[in-house]
């Protein structure tokens, strides 16, 4: 039989046990987060103070009509086109590091470890590979950029160095990452038969991984078309370099015209990677 | 191939140093050719045996000499030479499932192989009448160009097995290779293995579940909690002795579970029933 429980009369079987941690908790996250808004200086009524309100509309009024003069438009495309370029050419020679590198440093291609531990100088050289990608990919592409512009000068080259130096480091590490994440017993069973380590990695390893290797290429490339344009700004050309000139013209149709092609940019290499990463499944 | 193992035993690479091993001491011979039986309840230390002799695991205790050779004082790269002597498949088929039936099979000439050879062969497959053969005498011969996820889960074990058939290994070891497959497609599997190492003048040893079908070898050894019960010509596996060997598990003796505990969640249509 059902017995109504009161509201005011809760027997204490009846309590929840885990509010009091759960309330604590609530209370700890508040009080660590609360400074972090203090130091970003979080002021989110200044967005709407008289002066702030009036700089923006002059800002935002400055994009409207957006440019479509015929030969401005050409530019765009061209510069759209290069930022394709740069991203495709960088994700390239990104393989070129982290394919290599990825295969040394996973450890379900090592013949040592099969019976129970790697020996010592594999697994030393594994590791050093995971820093050296490590390194690589912890420094932004950002700063690689400002690099390579001292070293080569303006233009879509320091653009391909630095999206190289990035994603081969990110690539190789999640390669490796996956390569040691899937299944091994087929790789393992062709090891133990004597295989060697390429022919276990091209007959066993690959088949097993292939797919959700590609489709992490194919979703760091559409990235990699987001980040060349930011790059642009910075001078490592592409549409990112035009629309900082724009900026600092302060022609406002120029940069809408810039945003527009960009985000219809984005969203084409969105589709793209898509429709190919569900081809791949 | 010939072996010798001389109280060997060997724990799982993951058991602590401590612990019981999974095979206790244990001393065997077996001459070139020869073809033997391992049988035994789960648990028994079957296949702690059988990767002990593919050199997939290292003694804890004890030595074993392949051919006169202890492989584990070998250097790595030697043994990996040697390892192209041992076939061992595992009783899961170690195939990935994208991959095309003609590559999984080819996938056994892979120690004969260059480097070069072997990426030719995922190109344009270099031996298809050899795997063909090796098919057909599993009864896949319709299955070459099939993908490894179309095929049923007996038919990877056969996929498997006709892999032995073109390594170029003297000794096989190969495990449970019945788990999977229905009893008329179990005694043709495993009459091709029984003949085909014979051609190929390889060892053959093998664990198996179904006491029956071992009887068809001329040796068996039984094996229970990692000891060795007995190792003794077919004919002298008694009644008396198997139920010595399978107490308080004596519904796998009656066929049970002779199915296989791994594949009949993957394949739940097929349930052998062996008549006893």
């Amino acid at each position: 039989m059902n017995t109504p429980v009161s509201a005011t009369v809760v027997s204490p079987q009846l309590r929840d046990p885990a509010w009091v941690s759960r309330l604590f908790w609530l209370l700890a996250a508040a009080v660590l987060l609360a400074p972090a808004l203090v130091i970003t200086e979080f002021k989110p009524w200044t967005l709407f103070e008289p002066e702030t309100i009036k700089s923006t509309k002059r800002f935002i009024s400055d994009f409207f009509p957006p440019k479509i003069e015929t030969e401005f438009l050409l530019l765009v495309m061209r510069e759209a086109w290069r930022t394709v370029a740069i991203a495709t050419a960088g994700m390239a020679l990104a393989l070129i590091i982290a394919v290599p590198l990825a295969f040394i440093s996973t450890s379900a291609i090592s013949i040592s470890a099969l019976p129970g531990r790697m020996h010592a100088l594999p697994f030393v050289l594994r590791q050093a590979t995971r820093w050296l990608l490590i390194v690589l990919r912890s420094v932004p592409e950002l700063v690689w950029a400002l690099v390579f512009v001292r070293v080569v000068g303006l233009g879509p080259t320091a653009g391909v160095l630095a999206i190289a130096l990035t994603y081969g480091g990110m690539l190789g590490k999640v390669y490796g990452e996956i390569l040691e994440s899937d299944e091994t017993h087929a790789t393992h069973a062709l090891l133990r038969n004597g295989a060697g380590r390429l022919q276990a990695f091209f007959y066993g390893l690959l088949p097993q991984s292939a797919p959700e290797l590609t489709s992490y290429t194919v979703y760091r490339w559409e990235c990699a078309i987001r980040s060349s344009a930011v790059l642009g700004f910075v001078g490592a050309g592409g549409l990112g370099q035009q629309m900082d000139n724009s900026m600092k013209m302060f022609q406002g149709s120029e940069v809408a015209t810039m945003l527009i092609a960009f985000m219809l940019l984005v969203a084409v290499a969105d589709q793209a990677s898509a429709w190919l990463r569900k081809m791949l499944a | 191939m010939r072996i010798a193992i001389e109280g060997l035993a060997a724990r799982h690479p993951a058991a602590a140093s401590g612990s019981l091993p999974a095979l206790k001491p244990l001393t065997l011979t077996v001459a070139p050719g020869e073809q033997l039986a391992i049988i035994g309840p789960s648990g028994a230390g079957k296949t702690t045996l059988l990767h002990a002799l593919a050199c997939a695991l290292k003694p804890a205790t004890g030595r074993l000499l392949l051919d006169d050779i202890d492989p584990w004082k070998l250097p790595v790269s030697q043994l990996q030479t040697l390892r192209g002597q041992l076939f061992l498949a595992p009783q899961a088929p170690p195939l990935p499932p994208r991959q095309r039936v003609i590559t999984a099979v080819l996938a056994g000439r892979l120690p004969r192989q260059s480097l070069l050879a072997s990426m030719a062969s995922l190109f344009y497959p270099s031996h298809i009448p050899e795997a063909q053969a090796a098919l057909e005498k599993f009864g896949l011969a319709g299955k070459l160009w099939e993908r490894v996820d179309r095929l049923s889960g007996g038919e990877r074990q056969r996929v498997g097995l006709a892999r032995a058939l073109v390594s170029s290994a003297s000794l096989w070891l190969v495990d449970e290779p019945l788990s999977s497959l229905d009893p008329s497609r179990a005694a043709q599997a495993i009459d091709t293995l029984t003949r085909s190492a014979r051609e190929h003048g390889a060892t053959l040893i093998t664990s198996l579940h179904q006491v029956d079908v071992a009887k068809r070898f001329q040796r068996i050894i039984g094996l229970r909690d990692g000891a060795l019960q007995f190792d003794l010509p077919s004919t002298e596996v008694t009644h008396e002795r198997l139920a010595a060997l399978y107490a308080q598990h004596e519904e796998e003796l009656l066929g049970a579970t002779a199915n296989g505990e791994e594949n009949t969640a993957e394949n739940p249509h097929i349930a052998p029933l062996y008549c006893r």
